[in-house]
């Protein structure tokens, strides 16, 4: 999680414990792409299954908030809970059906790059909002430039140089904030 | 440290697509919902003709006493009260 600018999964759990409404509603906000991209993507599951373990990982989270040790472990527990659920409902659609269905092959490495994504996901939101918007309707809703242009009132001619600039900028954001990792793990 | 190039990029940001709202929305939801639980729960340990009507017919009466009821809901409800 990037800390500098966006409050820290540590912070939004401790706000969710504590009852805050707003508080959950933003870690739905913030982890909704990610449990909904295990779903579908590491364990290809249709919609409609897809949807009821989106829902179940959500109810559980929420009832089971006190008992995480660990705060800033919400990332990692969301994914075991999501792909727990995801097992079972593969599992029970098997039954249904008398197969037998192992964990997908490369549901791991798909979990990887979901983690990587999320990274890149949060640097988005330290971006000014101009740029968090065009990225996030460009790449992640897969919106036409027309539409784009409607939705921001701006010329559909400009935008892949603005894409291109916002794209720069969260290469810079990515890149100061791995630096200051280093930093902080060498003690400098 | 990681260096990504533009390309690299790109291809993390379309990784992660929004799920529909509707979806976002009924789990933004959940404290809500489970407040109502609550009240419903609490109700029925007092007032037994309220538990009387939620065994009779569970849907109806949770209708009936003005909540907006659901699958998840009801099930709640049921396994809440050991119905």
């Amino acid at each position: 999680m990037l800390a500098h600018v966006v409050e820290s999964d540590a912070q939004l759990v401790s706000r969710c414990r504590a009852g805050d409404e707003d508080a959950w509603r933003e870690l739905v906000e913030r982890f909704s792409r990610y449990v909904y991209a295990i779903a579908v993507q590491a364990y290809r599951m249709p919609e409609s299954d897809a949807e009821d373990v989106f829902q179940e990982v959500f109810a559980r989270a929420y009832v089971n908030l006190p008992k995480l040790r660990n705060d800033s472990a919400i990332r990692p527990w969301l994914a075991q809970m999501t792909r727990r659920l995801c097992l079972d409902t593969i599992r029970a659609g098997a039954r249904e059906q008398a197969e037998e269905l192992p964990e997908p092959v490369g549901a791991d490495d798909a979990i990887a790059n979901l983690d990587e994504a999320l990274y890149v996901h949060d640097a988005l939101a330290t971006l000014p909002d101009n740029c968090r918007e065009i990225l996030d309707r460009f790449f992640a809703r897969d919106e036409s430039y027309r539409n784009i242009g409607d939705a921001l009132d701006i010329p559909p001619g400009t935008i892949a140089s603005r894409i291109s600039r916002c794209l720069v900028k969260l290469k810079t954001e990515l890149e100061d904030e791995g630096r200051k990792s280093v930093s902080a793990e060498s003690g400098g | 440290m990681r260096y990504y190039d533009e390309e690299t990029l790109s291809e993390l940001l379309r990784t992660l697509p929004a799920p529909p709202q509707a979806w976002v929305e009924a789990a933004q939801e959940i404290p809500l919902a489970r407040r109502g639980l609550d009240d419903i729960v609490e109700r029925a340990r007092e007032d037994q003709a309220f538990r009387t009507a939620l065994i009779a017919d569970l849907e109806t009466a949770l209708e009936g006493a003005g909540y907006e009821t659901s699958p998840a809901l009801a099930e709640a409800v049921r396994a809440r009260l050991s119905l």
